[in-house]
């Protein structure tokens, strides 16, 4: 950073874009507002700087963005753009998506020149800007490809060159390398951290979004951490090394070690039960997607060696090539179900998880249905009400009508496909997806 | 593949008519009195313009082929128009979808054909003595077989654009027309093309059907093939049957190769697919096209302005609202005034049709009708059980070895493309000539033309069936029953349900046609609702006619909502292979 001439003290900078208290709520199937995904959210970006907003999925990160670039409006506070308020898409932020967005039926120029010519820049003028877009982010020779023909990495690209064609002051990027497989996302980051520490981008600052915490700590000069359910700041950590960044330095092992240890510690006890986030308990808990496949894997993983019992999550992480969102899910669910406990990003198995892991198919079965039933109020409800009844069946949009009270229809739905297919390898209920009912008696 | 652009409102498992079908239908049907009652007082008695006179000279025929393809394409245009007009308007203003989605849904079910002395009539009074009012009448027949499919898949694309495209127009400032051309019709065209192949392979049937039409003692016979055919069955000319059927031959082979093939392969270019489709679209004609130089030269002008018209902003001055501005209280409101207003428009327009019926019609015309009716649904259901049974397996067969497929695929939609009405002559003939029974062998000619439609879904389905699968049928040894009943059928059962859609759509249409056919002066004509409404048409009876067409729509939509719409769901649901 220091190379750069431009880019000396934070202090002296001018707020390019200012967040103040943004909330905003789900809204549900019937066009009302539902739970909150972010609460009371307020931050600020310079210039020459480029801030990450780091979360799990469901911490609001993705709204948020949206609310920056003025695409989506929060339900309360409000967002500022060189001093003006954001009342919708604003001329000099740019996006970059997770899922590239290209165009499918134009080709790589074609969709590079498709902003300055919706603009009215001229024909000539947007040709001359775009090619040099293309040269600059390295898609020479490939103007005339469609986007079908190209691969991960060179779609990004072209992703880039179009956000930066507009000459943008701010760039959004919204988890830019997580559809990329490891080695093109590493190319492609360490690229685009070459054109702005060299100040080749017209560009004046990047917000960008992501759950992949190495990312952030290599890229980022500011890292906001968000929590889940809803969506608040947990902590800002400042990233002072210098570029280009090691991934094997200490001190990067270190901030790395830190920010998992804070995504992973129990947020405080909901104030009022309704909301219940993940850890906390309660009825109207979303749960993850996660298999029941994984979290035995999880268990014979942290029981077997080198772990025996106790692992460091980011080295965990490492070992199993996870993801940090795929990770928390699985690490949490055990958590939930009292098979692990998580402290200081170490996950620790409970004597429960150590006989899992020991058992055999029957006796993990067994345990599981045993624990979903003890910790999982959702199952123990569904469980409660087929014995209740006669017939000993139940129809599922009743379960799902009230996880709708607590949370949005995408996540209710989640939340019980997740349960019934607990329940089913925990054999506590079947369940009919015809028919859509819950009832006591496996098929013959 | 190309079956996955069925065209349906909705796939809930809500399948019955709700109140606002009861609305829809309410205000179709008023809306057809109420043209009947203008039409008469207008232009009774009709004089069919001069200028129409067809002869069945052979070397007309050209000159004929031209008109009739010239009257598709002009229906084609306007079901172009309308469908971007309609299906933009539906698919942007939640309280306009309310309303256009089911009229929408009832139109499609509405056999048009039996409403065609209405619009006959209709056209010809806006243009008195002139052969325009009949053109309008042919075009606008076409139209209606065309359009309802068309918007229905262009509605749907528009509101399944992936949001992240969205917010990438939003993002650079695309302005609403901007939007429309650069993003939700390109991302629209492969349904809608392939709806309106579909639809124009359907419309050559409505097209031979619409050119002559009788009304009382009026008789229109416009220029084309349609005319020459119908020319010729009064004159009891053999051979000009044949002459009308290799010309149509001509002309199919002709849309087939320059229009059809090209433009499916054209449409390849806007899937939203991340990666290059194992499934190419062929056409030689595209292929020359694309290395002939004059050619390309000469259409890069209208590609170019049609370009620069894309991107023009096209800004409205009175869109300054920005989303969320609008108080929920007052949205709810004026959902509440809409709605109202909807209600109070059903319960006028139903009693509208009650009071024409009542003035017009007894008990026992309505029970006489119900009855006809349900002998020409016992006639769709049989003779598509038999299509079923004799193209499922035939299909399967084909299907399952990729080089014979390739070479039969082509030829099933071309067939479904040719209209089977200018055949039914020569089974009229046989009929006559050895006394059959019409009741049973009339049926045939219901399905004659809409068989193919299961054949080349079948195939398609079959051509689909993945490799894997088969291997590891043979590997398990399953034969026989338990193959056709736990393999294949799973397999290929969503494409059937398309083409056995399109096949019982279509024979509800042809029945009108088929159920009552004539050779010279001899009639032979099957019991039922389609028999009944073109007797009623030949009589000029109009209150027969709305009655006949009522309830052939209110059966129809009772077929798609009961049978059709939950075999399909079903389909979506549990048995898609990917």
């Amino acid at each position: 950073m220091q190379d750069h001439p431009a880019r000396t003290s934070l202090a002296s900078k001018q707020n390019l874009l200012e967040v103040k208290h943004v909330s905003q709520r789900y809204q549900t199937g019937s066009g009302e507002l539902g739970p909150a995904v972010l609460d009371d959210v307020s931050l600020i970006l310079k210039e020459d700087e480029i801030v990450g907003l780091l979360g799990r999925s469901g911490c609001g990160k993705s709204s948020l963005l949206r609310i920056v670039s003025g695409l989506v409006f929060p339900a309360s506070g409000e967002v500022s753009y060189l001093g003006k308020p954001v009342g919708g898409p604003v001329d000099g932020v740019a996006m970059v998506f997770q899922s590239f967005a290209l165009f499918p039926w134009l080709t790589v120029l074609a969709n590079v020149e498709l902003g300055l010519r919706a603009k009215r820049v001229t024909k000539d003028e947007a040709r001359r800007r775009a090619l040099k877009a293309i040269d600059l982010i390295g898609l020479d020779g490939f103007e005339s490809a469609f986007p079908k023909e190209l691969s991960g990495g060179m779609r990004q690209r072209v992703g880039f060159a179009r956000a930066l064609v507009v000459h943008p002051n701010i760039l959004l990027m919204d988890e830019p390398f997580s559809a990329l497989d490891v080695l093109t996302a590493e190319t492609l980051r360490t690229d685009l951290l070459d054109l702005w520490v060299e100040g080749r981008m017209p560009i004046k600052s990047i917000l960008m979004v992501t759950h992949n915490i190495e990312e952030a700590v290599l890229m980022c000069d500011r890292i906001i951490v968000l929590s889940s359910n809803p969506g608040r700041i947990a902590a800002e950590i400042q990233v002072k090394l210098h570029h280009p960044r090691n991934r094997l330095d200490p001190e990067f092992r270190q901030l790395v070690d830190k920010i998992y240890a804070l995504m992973t510690k129990r947020p405080a006890p909901a104030a009022h039960g309704r909301e219940g986030a993940f850890p906390g308990l309660g009825f109207g808990m979303a749960l993850p997607r996660v298999s029941t496949n994984t979290l035995a894997g999880m268990i014979e993983e942290i029981a077997a060696e080198p772990y025996l019992g106790r692992a460091d999550l980011p080295a965990l992480a490492d070992s199993l090539q996870m993801e940090v969102d795929e990770l928390f899910p699985v690490a949490e669910t055990l958590q939930l179900l009292r098979f692990a406990e998580i402290e200081e990003g170490d996950i620790k198995l409970t004597p429960a998880g150590h006989r899992f892991a020991e058992a055999e198919v029957d006796v993990r079965k067994k345990l599981f249905g045993d624990h979903l039933l003890s910790y999982l109020p959702l199952a123990a409800r569904i469980k409660l009400v087929l014995d209740e009844r006669p017939a000993h069946t139940a129809r599922a949009v009743r379960f799902l009508e009230e996880l709708e009270d607590y949370m949005s229809d995408e996540y209710a739905d989640r939340t019980l496909k997740s349960v019934v297919n607990w329940g089913r390898y925990g054999e506590l209920f079947a369940y009919d997806e015809t028919s859509e009912t819950f009832s006591l008696e496996n098929p013959q | 593949m190309q079956s996955r652009f069925v065209a349906f409102t909705s796939l809930g498992r809500k399948a019955l008519p709700n109140h606002y079908d009861l609305f829809a239908f309410a205000l179709v049907f008023a809306a057809f009195i109420a043209v009947t009652h203008v039409s008469h007082g207008v232009t009774l008695p009709l004089t069919a313009p001069e200028s129409t006179v067809v002869s069945l000279d052979y070397k007309l025929l050209p000159y004929y082929a031209l008109r009739t393809t010239l009257r598709m394409f002009a229906a084609i245009g306007a079901s172009l128009v309308f469908t971007f007009v309609y299906a933009t308007l539906a698919a942007k203003s939640r309280r306009a979808a309310l309303v256009l989605i089911p009229l929408l849904d009832v139109l499609q079910s509405v056999p048009i054909l039996g409403f065609l002395s209405f619009t006959v009539t209709f056209f010809l009074g806006l243009f008195p003595g002139s052969i325009l009012g009949a053109e309008c009448a042919a075009v606008f027949a076409i139209f209606t077989s065309q359009a309802w499919n068309m918007a229905f898949s262009f509605y749907q694309s528009l509101r399944s654009v992936p949001r992240d495209l969205i917010e990438v127009a939003r993002g650079f400032g695309l302005s609403w027309w901007q939007r429309f051309w650069q993003l939700e019709t390109p991302f629209a065209m492969p349904g809608l093309i392939w709806n309106m192949m579909m639809s124009m392979s359907g419309g050559w049937f409505f097209v031979v059907a619409s050119e002559a039409i009788a009304v009382g003692d009026t008789t229109i016979k416009l220029p084309g093939i349609g005319s020459y055919l119908a020319l010729a069955i009064e004159d009891k000319r053999i051979d000009a049957v044949f002459a009308a059927i290799i010309t149509m031959l001509a002309v199919i082979i002709a849309y087939d190769q320059l229009l059809f093939r090209p433009l499916v392969a054209f449409a390849a270019r806007f899937r939203v697919e991340l990666s290059a489709g194992q499934t190419q679209e062929k056409s030689l004609v595209a292929q020359v096209f694309a290395r002939t130089r004059w050619m390309r030269a000469l259409m890069r002008g209208p590609g170019e302005l049609f370009q620069a018209i894309a991107l023009l902003r096209m800004e409205l001055p009175l869109r300054t609202s920005a989303p969320g501005s609008q108080s929920p209280a007052l949205s709810r409101v004026i959902d509440i005034v809409w709605v109202v207003f909807i209600g109070l428009a059903t319960i006028w327009a139903g009693w509208l049709i009650i009071d024409y019926m009542r003035q017009e019609l007894s008990v026992s015309d309505v029970l006489q009708s119900v009855l006809y009716t349900i002998f020409t649904m016992v006639r769709v259901i049989l003779l598509l059980a038999l299509a079923t049974l004799v193209w499922v397996p035939v299909g399967v067969w084909i299907g399952l070895r990729p080089a014979l497929a390739e070479k039969v695929q082509p030829l099933a939609q071309f067939l479904a493309a040719f209209p089977a009405n200018v055949v039914f002559p020569i089974a009229v003939v046989l009929i006559v000539r050895f006394s059959l029974n019409p009741d049973i062998w009339l049926s045939f000619l219901i399905i004659f033309g809409t068989q193919w439609y299961i054949l080349f879904n079948v195939i398609a389905g079959a051509t689909a069936f993945p490799n894997d699968l088969k291997e590891a049928v043979s590997n398990f040894r399953i034969r026989g029953w338990n193959w056709w009943k736990n393999v294949i059928i799973p397999a290929i059962f969503p494409y059937y349900v398309t083409g056995a859609l399109t096949a019982s759509g279509g024979s509800w249409n042809a029945s009108i046609v088929a159920e009552y056919v004539k050779w010279g002066n001899d009639t032979v004509s099957a019991h039922g609702i389609g028999a009944y409404i073109a007797e009623a048409t030949a009589d000029g009876d109009y209150p027969k006619i709305v009655l006949g067409v009522a309830m052939m729509s209110i059966f129809v939509i009772m077929f798609n909502r009961l049978l059709w719409r939950p075999l399909y769901a079903l389909a979506e649901r549990r048995l898609r292979l990917d």
